[in-house]
């Protein structure tokens, strides 16, 4: 446990000093990495401590992204609204969304969370009057907040860093809640837990509403760092991208996911300087993960490493 | 009237070809309870391979023929090097193929470019024909002819032969089947290459009526989901019901609102997860 | 440990599975605190049976009563909230988790803390302090911290009936719980569950006729899905239809 704290901090500390030694191109890939760690902890609460794998979570990212992004461009650029609305679409949608998928077990959850993630795509790639079509909506300018600008790669940074750190917190609380074990438990064992008197269905709802909740905040993050938003945002591939990231990083462990997150995005940015072919190399890198290291990064460095956890007295 | 009986024949044209997909992930999802998540790509490769073995031999046949073995070769070779290493958990499995979806899409995007094409429809089914007061391609009806045929060929396969009586022991019990001396590993490397066939024969088709281009492995992946979810995954009736029933709507849907494309399928889709979860046809 | 007991009662129980009738007519009434062995040769529908009662599956026509209360539309959760407990016959446990993470779940699910989200788990020690307690009193507090799939075939069949117990029930159902049991691992179990407060209502199913026998007050015996005896356990020992049937000579009523 103090070992755990003790790397916290040392990371953290590194985080907060990022600006003052990396270069603005590397703060931000850093910035980069920051948001997409924020999706795949969405998606480890719903995947990794909760056991349903969607393939569609990128559906909340776009709307997220989506949604704060008109409001800046159409509407006005008022940082509260049109954050609060970003979180508030995805959210909404997620207690419509989450009352069907949650019919489904298995395969069949599979199959429609894709099915429901590609028919937001369809929607943002045809209606080109409100969405901009395939062309998507560019020239989303970063807000003010509190009369600082976010135009800069610096504050920008921090900002990710802040909510990225405040979505993490709150994270690790829900995920050691009475609710978080009881996610895992229904992972382990579903039937056990209905006949122990747990309303399973509940706990899943509730865990498909946070889920896309942080996974919307993600969006509006990564519209902000982008200023673009197109409909590339709602495709499967950002979908499977997410969940390698979970899975590389180890799911269920909500930091595999953040660490598998930074592994892909520097990968990519890596790779992409020297061939195209880098979709290729993500596919064999799904292939060699899926196969050799299901458990993930972290995964295995916990078997090997156990930390432990010993009950308060 | 004419428009009705138009859009009704288009919209069995294009279920034909959803339900040979949608028959070929449920023959793969019904024995070996893998969701293949490459099938939209074994679509998307048959119709490239197609296309250039056209340009090759100027046969349609050959295309159609050629272009499906080819990607009978892959499946076979993806089934028999990685995916039978970890079956029994169908999560991993699932993901599995999903690693492939980037692989092939990637490469096919690279060896043929990203401009949609069109694979030229057969000699003999360029025009269209008159029936009394309708015209309507030859092609299409072509299609519906194929989907039939290939359907009683399914059913004549599941119901009177031998496989058809081994993949239904291997549904039912795998162990028991194994068991009584059906050789499974190789029963199910027969039954993904028949899918993946089913596929990549649907994309030859599919792709001289709709063209070939980057993203209609997700286009048609998205509807074959819907259509096993409708008819019941596992299911060769839920194919065929469930294949006709989204080409309607999915061609109708166009037809008269067009703005609203994807939602057409959603609905029907998400009416049978709150009234029939596990689709009309299928098994729990 | 566990609540005052309730009656459980069924009142003609029908199953279909299809083609297959696997429950014909069942009433079975069980008094508070009653000691309950249901027997029968396999494909009696025994288990059958359990899974109606705790709602994993419902009847095909019939009810269940609990605690003079109709149970038959309510969802598993909720029978178990009303105090009903079950074992299953195929060890069900969260077999990556410790033996004290799987009992701590048992405990948090009978609690008004077990939706809580935005405060820690370790924020409620009355959940630890029952956790340990109950591994304390079935001695397993040594083996606390491994997870449970590295515990013998024994010992879980143990974690197994202390999950049932930690939410306690006042109708307890076990299936089966001596189960690929050595004799020793046998006795134990036996010792355990007569040591189990006389309130609680306990409806076993059971092979081994040793404990069937010695542990309960009353035997239904199960034959193709109809009760065809039923009686304390000396009447139902002597009774040569109950032989027939074990023997295999008897002949399912038409």
């Amino acid at each position: 446990m103090r070992r755990a704290v003790g790397i916290g901090l040392v990371l953290g500390l590194l985080l907060l000093a990022s600006p003052a030694v990396l270069s603005s191109y590397y703060l931000g890939l850093l910035t980069k990495m920051l948001i997409f760690a924020l999706f795949a902890m969405s998606l480890d609460l719903l995947l990794g401590y909760t056991g349903l794998p969607s393939l569609g979570h990128t559906a909340y990212f776009g709307l997220g992204a989506y949604t704060t992004g008109l409001l800046t461009l159409r509407v006005a650029q008022t940082f509260w609204i049109n954050v609060l609305a970003g979180i508030a679409v995805p959210t909404l949608v997620a207690l419509g969304f989450s009352l069907l998928t949650l019919r489904a077990r298995g395969t069949y959850f599979l199959m429609i969370t894709l099915a429901l993630a590609q028919v937001l795509w369809g929607i943002a790639f045809g209606w080109r009057s409100f969405t901009g079509g395939d062309d998507g909506l560019p020239g989303i300018t970063r807000p003010t907040l509190a009369g600082w600008s976010l135009t800069g790669e610096i504050p920008f940074y921090y900002f990710v860093l802040v909510v990225f750190g405040g979505c993490l917190f709150l994270l690790s609380i829900v995920v050691r809640s009475p609710l978080g074990r009881a996610l895992v438990g229904i992972r382990e064992s579903e039937m056990r837990m209905r006949v122990l008197g747990y309303n399973v269905w509940a706990y899943q709802y509730v865990a498909s509403i946070l889920a896309a909740l942080f996974a919307g905040a993600a969006g509006i993050l990564f519209v902000y760092y982008n200023g673009y938003v197109g409909p590339a945002y709602l495709s499967v591939v950002v979908s499977g991208q997410v969940l390698l990231m979970v899975i590389l990083g180890g799911a269920g462990t909500l930091l595999g996911p953040a660490l598998g997150a930074g592994i892909i995005v520097l990968l990519e940015n890596f790779l992409s300087a020297y061939t195209e072919r880098w979709l290729t190399i993500l596919g064999l890198i799904y292939v060699a993960v899926t196969l050799f290291a299901p458990r993930g990064v972290l995964g295995i460095l916990r078997e090997r490493f156990p930390l432990g956890r010993r009950a308060p007295a | 009237m004419t428009f009705w009986i138009i859009q009704t024949m288009n919209g069995i044209s294009f279920g034909m070809l959803l339900f040979l997909l949608a028959a070929g992930l449920s023959l793969i999802f019904g024995l070996m309870k893998v969701l293949n998540l490459a099938h939209g790509s074994f679509y998307l490769l048959g119709g490239y391979l197609g296309l250039t073995i056209l340009r090759l031999t100027d046969s349609f046949l050959l295309a159609l023929v050629g272009g499906a073995l080819g990607v009978v070769v892959v499946a076979v070779l993806v089934e028999r090097t990685v995916l039978r290493r970890i079956y029994g958990e169908e999560l991993r499995q699932a993901l599995l193929t999903f690693g492939f979806v980037f692989i092939i899409a990637d490469q096919t995007l690279w060896i043929w470019g990203g401009n949609p094409q069109t694979l030229p429809k057969p000699a003999g089914f360029q025009a269209s024909i008159r029936l009394g007061e309708i015209v309507f391609p030859s092609y299409r009806l072509l299609i519906i002819a194929v989907g039939v045929v290939m359907g009683l060929a399914l059913w004549w396969l599941q119901e009177k032969t031998r496989l058809g009586a081994m993949i239904r022991a291997g549904v039912d019990d795998e162990e028991m089947a194994r068991g009584i001396g059906v050789n499974t590993p190789l029963l199910f490397t027969a039954v993904f290459a028949l899918g993946a066939f089913m596929a990549a024969f649907g994309g030859v088709m599919g792709s001289a009526l709709l063209g070939v281009y980057p993203g209609a492995d997700f286009e048609v992946l998205l509807l074959a989901f819907v259509v096993v979810i409708i008819g019941g995954l596992g299911s060769l009736k839920g194919a065929f019901v469930g294949g006709l029933l989204v080409g309607l709507i999915d061609n109708f849907g166009k037809a008269l609102v067009p703005q609203l494309a994807y939602f057409t399928v959603f609905a029907p889709m998400a009416a049978i997860l709150a009234v029939r979860p596990t689709g009309l046809f299928g098994k729990a | 440990m566990t609540g005052g007991g309730a009656g459980i009662r069924v009142e003609g129980l029908v199953k279909d599975f299809g083609g297959l009738r696997a429950l014909e007519d069942v009433t079975l009434r069980v008094e508070p605190g009653e000691r309950r062995a249901i027997i029968g040769p396999n494909g009696a529908g025994k288990t059958t049976l359990f899974n109606i009662i705790t709602g994993i599956f419902p009847p095909t026509a019939g009810r269940i009563l609990f605690d003079g209360r109709d149970i038959t539309d309510l969802p598993p959760h909720r029978r178990a909230q009303l105090g009903l407990g079950r074992t299953f016959q195929i060890t069900t446990l969260f077999p990556k988790l410790s033996v004290r993470d799987n009992v701590l779940l048992a405990v948090q699910a009978a609690d008004p803390a077990r939706f809580t989200l935005h405060r820690r788990v370790e924020a409620y020690p009355h959940l630890f302090r029952q956790a340990e307690e109950l591994l304390e009193r079935w001695g397993l507090r040594d083996r606390a911290a491994a997870p449970v799939r590295f515990l013998s075939h024994g010992e879980q069949r143990q974690v197994e009936i202390l999950l049932a117990l930690a939410i306690r029930p006042k109708v307890l159902l076990l299936d089966e719980p001596a189960a690929g049991l050595s004799p020793a691992e046998t006795a134990t179990l036996a010792d355990l569950i007569r040591g189990l407060p006389r309130e609680t209502t306990i409806l076993l199913i059971e092979h081994d006729m040793d404990v069937a026998f010695t542990l309960t007050d009353r035997i239904s015996v199960l034959h193709y899905g109809r009760v065809v005896a039923e009686g304390p356990p000396d009447a139902v020992r002597r009774d040569p239809h109950v032989a027939a049937i074990y023997l295999g000579t008897a002949t399912p009523k038409a």
